[in-house]
């Protein structure tokens, strides 16, 4: 038995942990000689493990466009994310991928004018795609980023927001917090009202990502604003164990989340049932 | 055709099993049926079919995938996966060697899965054509034709005789095996017996039980049915259906501290029970009424349309006869048809 299966992981190795926020951590993995286990593109995910702990699938929040290493922004909630968050660097875990679709960056987004929305955690995954469309500035419109979460403390990838995304010309980042704290000054409001607020051009077109309750009324508000269902694309998330649509868990209708999504397009998302 | 006696027919597996293992439905103490690694004495079972499907074969129940040392930070990997010998499976029913092929487009797609291939390539699936179909047969409504079996090699028998005939190259192998057992006959008796079975089967309860109302383009009509929680209503959850079915594939992958190390290891799953889609953050399938659902709507629909309109349902009845409520896909069925 010589061939490669994809059930079998890979050794990575955490070369540095982030404290995010009181519940985000981002890890930088490597593989134990250096550099990525392997390549993927912006919306991929990969499965991490520790194990005798467990195994569980991770949007790469880091953009392909990095070489040296990926990293995964990991919030606590459960069995293994709670292991993950103790762990020191230096740390061997297991790893396999890539696995999904990708956000189409060098088809259907190619040229385009981007709005990305995330709420909390949800920037994981769009974070990949804005620092690859950065990085390949020149191939893209305007990049709009509208971010909420529920306080300062919550906002994920904070400094890389005010010190890169923020003084990136071309880049409009505009952020907001559920409720007004002290040493804020920014916006205060909840993400999908602050896109009304905006009202943002209908030419764009819109990355979302976030709560299941955020990106309900977000795409409620965009729609009033007059963007077409075609125009937007979220990444789903569900239970899952194998990554290739085999295990038979993640499936909304006959598509797999793991294997034909986790990105989709509004217009595809509305055919499925709705049982996510 | 080739043919044997029927009373020499264990001398054909007592040969069979001297060059590699061969495996037969067999009768257990409690009078069900399970295929057993065929010793010399045993008998064919008189019944029609197994307790548990032939899918253990290619997709067991349990199976180790890798092994992990961990020591402090550190993480060893070993592949523990090992070619698997030959064997023959003697005596699969028409539908359950169907089932195979379902599976097939599940496993054998890519990223092809090493562990089921390696049992695939190296079984020969000897598949036993039906003369006594069942009241709880309904294997014709998926195509299937109970006496002309599919797999590596087809057997037919006639109460006297057992004839042969190869499929692919591996069931060609198998007939070689035993070929100085075997004479060469016409099939004029066979024939009358196949007529026979034939009129059974047009007079079987289920026999016009039709998918002409199911497939991959009835998705949104069926999912949002109200039938659905009637038929849900009294469903136990207890997932004997999908451990009895042929074509049911779902795995959960778990870890195991041996003590010695970790070992992963496969196990199959069932979707209807609630822990199958659970999250940290909530349950997609809440109530029964959705995992029921799930069931049923893959094999009628969502597997169809992902599989060029093939089901993934062979009719074999297993969970007709199994289900301590009985529900079961037929009921569902009738229950569903949109006319």
């Amino acid at each position: 038995m010589n061939t490669n299966d994809t059930l079998i992981p890979h050794i990575g190795v955490v070369t540095d942990i982030r404290i995010d926020t009181p519940d985000v951590k981002t890890f930088r993995v490597e593989a134990p000689e250096g550099g990525k286990v392997f390549e993927h593109m912006p919306g991929q995910c990969a499965m991490l493990s520790i194990p005798g702990v467990g195994e569980a699938m991770f949007s790469i929040t880091s953009s392909p466009t990095n070489k040296e290493f990926m990293e995964f922004s990991i919030k606590k909630c459960g069995c293994l994310t709670n292991w993950l968050h103790a762990m020191d660097v230096g740390q061997m875990i297991t790893i396999r991928g890539p696995y999904g679709n990708a956000f189409p960056v060098e088809t259907e987004l190619k040229g385009k004018d981007l709005l990305f929305i995330a709420g909390g955690i949800g920037l994981a995954p769009l974070r990949s795609v804005i620092n690859y469309v950065r990085d390949k500035r020149e191939n893209y419109g305007s990049i709009q980023v509208i971010y909420g979460s529920r306080s300062k403390d919550d906002l994920v990838d904070y400094k890389e927001i005010l010190d890169e995304w923020m003084t990136d010309d071309g880049v409009e980042v505009d952020l907001t917090i559920d409720n007004a704290q002290e040493g804020w000054d920014g916006h205060v409001g909840f993400v999908p009202n602050y896109v009304k607020e905006l009202n943002p051009s209908t030419n764009k077109t819109v990355l979302v990502c976030g709560p299941p309750i955020m990106i309900k009324f977000t795409l409620a508000g965009l729609k009033e604003l007059g963007f077409t269902e075609t125009q937007v694309y979220t990444t789903m998330e569900l239970r899952m164990k194998c990554g290739v649509g085999k295990c038979g868990r993640c499936n909304i209708g006959n598509k797999y989340v793991c294997k034909d999504g986790p990105v989709f397009r509004y217009d595809q998302l509305g055919e499925l049932p709705d049982e996510y | 055709m080739l043919r044997i006696s029927a009373d020499k027919i264990y001398e054909l597996l007592g040969a069979a099993s001297a060059a590699q293992t061969v495996y037969i439905p067999s009768e257990r103490e409690d009078g069900e049926a399970e295929f057993k690694k065929y010793e010399s004495g045993m008998k064919l079972t008189n019944r029609l079919n197994t307790l548990r499907s032939a899918k253990d074969f290619f997709f067991p129940q349990t199976e180790d995938l890798v092994e992990f040392k961990v020591d402090g930070k550190n993480i060893e990997i070993s592949d523990v996966r090992k070619e698997s010998e030959d064997f023959i499976i003697f005596g699969v029913r028409p539908c359950d060697a169907r089932s195979f092929t379902i599976l097939d487009k599940v496993y054998l797609v890519e990223p092809v899965d090493s562990f089921y291939k390696n049992r695939r390539d190296h079984g020969t699936v000897v598949t036993m054509a039906c003369s006594r179909p069942a009241e709880t047969c309904f294997c014709q409504t998926f195509g299937i034709d109970p006496t002309a079996p599919e797999g590596d090699c087809s057997v037919w028998n006639d109460g006297s005789y057992y004839y042969f005939k190869s499929n692919t190259d591996k069931g060609q192998k198998f007939i070689d095996s035993v070929t100085s057992l075997l004479e060469e006959s016409d099939t004029a008796e066979l024939d009358k017996s196949i007529e026979k079975t034939k009129e059974v089967m047009k007079k079987l309860p289920l026999a016009n039980l039709s998918t002409e109302n199911f497939g991959g383009d009835k998705l949104n009509e069926y999912f949002s049915s109200d039938k659905w929680a009637e038929l849900s209503e009294s469903c136990l959850g207890c997932g004997t259906c999908t451990f009895v079915c042929p074509t049911c594939q779902c795995y959960d992958i778990k870890d195991f501290n041996t003590g010695h190390g970790i070992k992963r290891y496969r196990c199959w799953d069932s979707c209807m029970y609630s822990d199958f889609t659970k999250m940290a953050h909530g349950n997609p399938r809440l109530t029964q009424l959705e995992r029921f659902r799930q069931r049923f709507m893959h094999k009628l629909v969502y597997f169809p349309a992902n599989n060029n309109g093939e089901f993934g349902c062979v009719g074999c009845g297993r969970c007709l006869s199994k289900c301590p409520i009985s529900m079961n896909i037929v009921k569902v069925m009738k229950a569903l048809e949109v006319k």
